[in-house]
């Protein structure tokens, strides 16, 4: 914001200037926590065929791990990506899912296959 | 044209913040602050202060509201007393932690029970350890002169930390006393606009005070404490930028009377330090050499300026308008401590409630004092309390003889 | 005002890998909170589990401005936040987000008085009915029977009525919500940012760990609570009380859902004994019956 002069003397705006302090400011960004993928013990597993894009999954979400494609369905519905890094695995997407179109199953499931299959990501 | 007024403490305080800009004043009515909220509300109410005060329902938010406008970006000021300091206590610490410069009049008196509005120092020696810069004043003068300068300093990007002005409870507060008071141009000229480290606005989405790792935090500490040395230097420099503005230096932190040929230093701080000179002439009279040390500002503690003035003296006599109890006065520890004791020390804790204190007593005690470290050679006498003409050697001097 | 779910902005006011618990309704709540006010919003933040949720430096996991305040002053720090921004002429919103401690008991003082010096800002008081953070104590807002940590055997109070108590202070919009109702809440955080002066939303938020259930069951049963009508969705708009849908369709008790439809599933009351249960069913009877009074002195019923 452009400040006069006279604006300035008033005090109305301050100038901001950090002086090369260490402060106590965090700025937004993703995994402030790691990588709460971790955390999980069961996964969200959603069946395309069945969604039909409504949407309730990604806006009951706590985690906003849910990210919408549109048009990318089988029938041309948008469609719920899950982000496995940061999804903790509540299940409220499941739960609100009206037409059961995610299944929470087991995470060692996944773990073994990874193990068979030499992919270390959770 | 400056112009010489007949004014309360309070109402210097009140001058100091109308002629500083400070746009936001939060404040919750105390004795004896009272008069400083009071004639600020007159001030904006006859539209010569272009301020809003907020009238909030106790000094906890008073502090808080504050120090949301000041984050927010304005100048913002409170002022309060005793309890009120005690209950906003937990956000002075949250002020001075997030680096939000503001400023704040703390008019001494001391904490019940039982109620006693008089003053004592036990309130703002309580904020030492609490991350903001502290002064204090000797009249209303410097009064409104600590106040207006504080703006700046706490504003200065090398300090960064809020700053309290103290001023003695009824004896500075509701005093009258001449002040002068300068023209808006020049304090304009004096104060330059406000800066701070962030403001918390829309827009860059950040958070101030989340959860950091504990070795981050020891960090912020450590910052906070390089930015109290800063402020020594800014202390200086802005104080002597004043002499310039308004015809009275502040360059020291420490004002001493005739200490450079004394053997006996009485040191402490506030407004009975002005009998203390009165004290220290007579006891010229009688023969003994005794200089008047006086803390104008307690944090950043005058580490250097104070051991300069008194380590190679006889004696250093503290007076203590406190006590921690258990222990002994609060700035008889800090100048033990600075001085390495090196001197004869004698902490005389006195005045605690408002018990009047004259250049007589003063010269009383300190004489008292001067004998003991005379017959005696080196004492070292941490609690030596004054009470009504008499001498009480307290925990943890209790075994003192004084005869 | 109706809210299109698809058309609600995607931008992330809650950002993945925050430091909530799994199924956290407070963050549930806030993505909802992103949504409705956008980038406007600077958000005060009293002590409370949304302190922590905001994860570890040096990021944070809100998408808005965040100042984190001690736990009394959120009302008083937005103030003089509104205040100033106001005086530099900021096109801003500032909200407090505080729990049920930080609004009911601890912060009651500032926020009372914020609502009488008619402040402008939305305070919003997220309720988990307990002190979640540090690990389920019971509140002022804690329901009658629920097991808390210092409740063991139920609480024997009631609920303090909240959005009464600031509604008495004659601001000028109080609403409830629930994190079961997300259109609806978007909806009423809209209407209050439309509006100046105070504003108060008391937002339900189920919480699992503290509620003990099953972490996917967070919005169900913050919906259940709303169906049985031991939740009340209701405004008032310059002191005139609407019942909001679908608790405006629970006036009758018949239309709700068995009570012990939303006990059964929570831990926290599985002790309950029938005169428990029957003390509960008074405590929301008693709700109803304030908003059926209300309504017909208003001439709405």
């Amino acid at each position: 914001m452009a400040v006069s002069e006279s604006e300035q003397r008033r005090g109305v705006v301050a100038v901001i200037e950090p002086g090369g302090h260490k402060l106590p400011l965090s700025m937004a960004g993703p995994g402030a926590m790691g990588k709460t993928g971790y955390w999980r013990t069961q996964r969200p597993v959603v069946n395309y065929e069945r969604c039909t894009g409504c949407y309730l999954c990604w806006l009951y979400c706590p985690d906003n791990v849910i990210e919408m494609v549109p048009g990318k369905g089988p029938r041309g519905q948008d469609i719920p990506v899950i982000d496995y890094d940061y999804c903790k695995g509540c299940g409220v997407c499941a739960a609100v899912c009206p037409v059961k179109a995610i299944d929470m199953v087991d995470e060692s499931k996944f773990l073994a296959k990874e193990k068979e299959e030499g992919d270390g990501n959770a | 044209m400056p112009k010489l007024l007949a004014m309360r403490g309070n109402e210097a305080v009140a001058y100091a913040a109308k002629y500083a800009r400070v746009e936001v004043v939060a404040a919750y009515p105390i004795t004896p602050q009272t008069i400083i909220v009071e004639k600020i509300d007159e001030l904006i109410s006859k539209g010569e202060m272009d301020a809003e005060m907020i009238h909030v329902e106790s000094e906890h938010s008073a502090l808080a509201a504050t120090y949301g406008a000041a984050a927010g970006g304005v100048r913002a000021f409170t002022a309060t007393s005793s309890h009120g300091l005690m209950y906003m206590y937990e956000v002075l610490w949250w002020t001075a932690g997030s680096r939000i410069p503001v400023v704040m009049a703390v008019v001494t008196r001391a904490m019940g029970p039982p109620w006693n509005i008089h003053v004592s120092h036990e309130d703002i020696l309580a904020t030492r350890d609490t991350g903001w810069l502290v002064s204090m004043a000797e009249n209303n003068q410097e009064a409104f002169d600590l106040t207006l300068q504080m703006f700046r300093i706490t504003e200065d990007p090398r300090v960064y930390l809020p700053g309290i002005v103290g001023l003695d409870g009824f004896i500075l507060s509701h005093t009258v006393e001449p002040v002068e008071l300068p023209d808006q141009e020049t304090v304009d000229e004096f104060l330059p606009p406000r800066r701070q480290p962030y403001v918390m606005e829309p827009g860059e989405p950040k958070a101030m005070g989340n959860l950091v790792p504990d070795e981050y935090f020891e960090e912020l500490r450590m910052d906070m404490q390089q930015s109290m040395e800063n402020a020594v230097k800014v202390i200086r420099e802005v104080g002597r930028e004043y002499a310039k503005y308004f015809g009275r230096d502040y360059s020291e932190l420490v004002e001493c009377y005739k200490c450079s040929d004394a053997d006996y230093i009485v040191a402490g701080t506030g407004s009975w330090m002005g009998d203390a000179k009165i004290a220290a002439d007579k006891l010229r009279e009688k023969g003994y050499r005794v200089g008047v040390m006086r803390l104008r500002w307690i944090r950043p503690f005058p580490w250097s300026d104070v051991r300069e003035a008194a380590m190679s003296k006889k004696a250093v006599i503290v007076m203590d308008r406190s006590l921690s109890t258990g222990h002994a006065g609060p700035l008889f520890l800090e100048l033990s401590s600075a001085l390495e004791a090196k001197p004869s020390m004698i902490g005389v804790p006195a005045g605690i409630g408002g018990v009047d204190i004259s250049y007589e007593d003063i010269e009383r005690f300190t004489e008292k004092a001067i004998q003991l470290v005379e017959e005696h050679g080196r004492v070292y006498i941490p609690a030596m309390w004054y009470h009504l003409g008499k001498i009480f050697p307290t925990y943890p001097s209790s075994n003192v003889k004084l005869d | 005002m109706a809210v299109n779910i698809k058309k609600l902005p995607k931008k992330p006011y809650v950002i993945p890998g925050h430091a909530a618990c799994p199924g956290c309704p407070e963050s549930m709540g806030f993505k909802y909170l992103g949504m409705a006010l956008g980038d406007k919003a600077v958000v005060v933040i009293p002590a409370g589990c949304s302190s922590v949720i905001q994860g570890l430096w040096p990021r944070q996991g809100f998408g808005l401005p965040i100042l984190n305040i001690v736990f009394a002053a959120a009302a008083s720090t937005a103030s003089g936040l509104a205040r100033a921004l106001k005086r530099r002429g900021v096109d801003a919103q500032v909200v407090v987000w505080a729990g049920d401690g930080g609004t009911a008991d601890i912060g009651f003082q500032a926020l009372s008085a914020a609502a009488e010096r008619g402040e402008d800002i939305i305070y919003i008081c997220v309720d988990n009915e307990a002190y979640m953070n540090t690990g389920i104590q019971r509140s002022g807002l804690t329901p009658y029977g629920a097991w808390t940590t210092t409740t063991h055997t139920g609480k024997k109070q009631f609920k303090k009525p909240m959005p009464q108590i600031v509604a008495a202070h004659r601001v000028p919009y109080v609403a409830t919500a629930s994190v079961g109702y997300p259109w609806d809440f978007i909806a009423k955080l809209k209407k209050a940012a439309s509006i100046r002066g105070f504003k108060y939303i008391h937002l339900h938020a189920p919480c699992p760990v503290g509620w003990r259930f099953d972490p996917s069951l967070t919005a169900k049963i913050a919906q259940l609570a709303v169906e049985t009508g031991a939740w009340i969705l209701y405004e008032y708009e310059n002191g005139k009380l609407r019942l909001n849908p679908p608790s405006n369709r629970l006036i009758d008790p018949k239309k709700r859902k068995p009570i012990e439809e939303y006990l059964k599933l929570q831990g926290r009351f599985r002790h309950l004994k029938p005169e428990d249960i029957e003390m509960i069913k008074k405590e929301i009877e008693t709700n109803w019956e304030d908003i059926i009074r209300a309504l017909k002195i208003q001439g709405d019923l």
